[in-house]
């Protein structure tokens, strides 16, 4: 089963230059490697910081386009890692092994499967 | 050596080795995650290497001595971030290399123990079984349990918490402690049993799947240790198996015990039950699984509900509510007092069970209670009865029984009351 990890930190912790958010910085840079060799990587990437993004809507068909999210003090969606595991608790524990789940936090979600029938709200 | 060759000697690995893999490195790695991540780690090289290397002789073996080396390479690499391990120190001891292959059963019964431990929460056990014995996927579990994937997760993970915290050894209890551990081992694959053998809710097969496991598990438990409640266990198992095709008709509705088609029990599992009953009498020391597998015993070898000896199964009923007395044993035995000793005997015995009131939300009482008082032409006290039993089911099949139950009594002379 496929899971999504969306990792979640807080730039002005991550990039606030302590020991601790650079040890995790440099072990990211090679945190796909040890994914692959353990069989459990599908794709990854890093986002830039919010203030990058645009955001666009489409209301009776005309398109909207807005800068931001801004960057707030809060944690931001930071990067996303597509990762094969047996279930949620292999999901959780592969999430649980990413350096920057020392320092924010990663949502694991499992990827929906088509073949089932939609939630019922 | 094609390509093909070797990925159906891992798939055959996965299904067959993967659980005893896992066991073997729990116990060299002492530790869940480490344990799991190791497996897995294993599994992938194999997926890397069997095709170019040809398929290893002993699958188990390179398994776990690969999956072993992985984590020893971890650490090893960690150790270089942040300063030495003692995990580290332990697993490079010269003494830990050649200690391979220790008996194999006994490490995948050292993990249900631990799976079992009392210091769990009774959910967790059965949650952290089914997944690392078992071998079900979170969501298998869930789908099972009725309950969300999350919270199954979080249970396993705190459970794993616990057993790091309070460092639970991996080890089998001493035999002091033995009688107690095995207690919780026990309740923990009846409670599999069940939930596969009475649960009419969620896909039937998952459901089978469930008695499948939990025999399995009896098995090994029987295979290491002779006690007479683990033989009586595995034999009740057995013998609720083997009546399964003649329990539910095509239409999908329960057959009671009494007018099931005899002709479809399992007559190898009865048999298999039969032995294991009398290995478990030779003991000299019976408990409740011993005595409730032995009443099941005694149905089977009816081949009809007339030659049923329902005195021995009185008999039985007696001493199980001597050692094990509960409100669903003494109605189970007023009922055989009523097929022994015909309706009014049985409808006194069942108010006698009853009456302390632990049994008003029970179904099956108020169920067996209709029965009698059919038998006794007491239909409006009958009609009654069943009307409370159908209240309180929320079994489809069971519900559906019982209303055509009611269905069958005579109809209410015309112009009387209630």
């Amino acid at each position: 089963m496929r899971y999504a990890c969306l990792i979640y930190y807080n730039p002005k912790t991550l990039f606030g230059g302590s020991p601790e958010a650079e040890a995790v910085l440099a072990e990211c840079t090679t945190h796909d490697v040890k994914l692959k060799e353990s069989g459990h990587f599908v794709m990854a990437e890093a986002l830039e910081l919010p203030e990058s993004a645009m955001t666009v809507q489409v209301r009776d068909g005309k398109m909207s386009a807005v800068d931001g999210p801004f960057m707030e003090t809060k944690e931001i969606l930071g990067g996303i890692i597509l990762i094969e595991a047996r279930d949620l608790n292999e999901a959780a524990r592969v999430a649980s092994g990413h350096p920057l789940a020392r320092i924010g936090s990663v949502e694991v979600r499992p990827v929906v499967d088509f073949s089932q029938p939609r939630p019922k709200l | 050596m094609s390509a093909a060759d070797a990925r159906d000697a891992l798939e055959v690995a996965y299904r067959t080795e993967k659980r005893r893999v896992l066991a073997t490195l729990l116990r060299l790695l002492g530790g869940f995650d480490a344990a799991e991540e190791a497996l897995h780690e294993a599994f992938a090289a194999a997926a890397d290497r069997w095709p170019r290397e040809g398929i290893p002789a002993n699958p188990y073996a390179w398994l776990v001595s690969t999956g072993r080396f992985k984590a020893v390479d971890r650490w090893r690499r960690q150790t270089r971030l942040a300063n030495a391990g003692p995990e580290l120190a332990a697993l490079s001891a010269p003494a830990m290399e050649p200690s391979m292959p220790e008996p194999v059963q006994d490490d995948e019964l050292r993990l249900i123990f631990i799976c079992c431990h009392p210091a769990l929460p009774p959910d967790a056990r059965l949650a952290l079984t089914l997944r690392e014995v078992g071998g079900l996927t979170t969501e298998e579990i869930a789908r099972a349990y009725l309950t969300r994937a999350s919270t199954i997760a979080q249970r396993i993970v705190r459970a794993k918490a616990r057993i790091r915290d309070e460092a639970i050894p991996y080890e089998l209890p001493g035999r002091a402690e033995l009688p107690m551990r095995l207690d919780s081992v026990l309740r923990v694959l009846y409670l599999i049993f069940n939930e596969g053998y009475a649960a009419t809710e969620g896909p039937s097969l998952m459901r089978a799947d469930l008695c499948a496991e939990a025999i399995r598990l009896g098995r090994r438990v029987v295979e290491l240790l002779e006690e007479p409640e683990a033989l009586g266990l595995l034999a009740l198992m057995l013998l609720h198996e083997a009546r399964r095709a003649a329990r539910v008709d095509a239409a999908g509705d329960l057959v009671l015990l009494e007018e099931q088609d005899r002709s479809l029990w399992d007559r190898g599992r009865s048999t298999e039950a039969q032995e294991l009953l009398e290995r478990a009498f030779a003991r000299r020391s019976v408990g409740p699984y011993v005595l409730q597998a032995a009443i099941a015993a005694v149905h089977t070898q009816a081949r009809s509900v007339g030659e049923t000896d329902w005195n021995q199964i009185v008999a039985l009923y007696d001493v199980l509510g001597r050692i094990a007395a509960s409100p669903v044993v003494a109605l189970n035995r007023a009922v055989a007092i009523g097929m022994r000793d015909g309706p009014e005997a049985g409808l006194a015995a069942i108010e006698a069970a009853m009456t302390p009131g632990s049994l008003d939300g029970y179904p099956l009482a108020h169920a067996a209670r209709a029965d009698m008082q059919r038998r006794l032409g007491l239909t409006e006290a009958a009609r009654a009865s069943y009307h409370r039993a159908v209240e309180l089911t929320r079994q489809p099949a069971e519900r559906r029984f019982l209303q055509a139950r009611l269905a069958q009594l005579p109809a209410r002379p015309a112009g009387a009351e209630d």
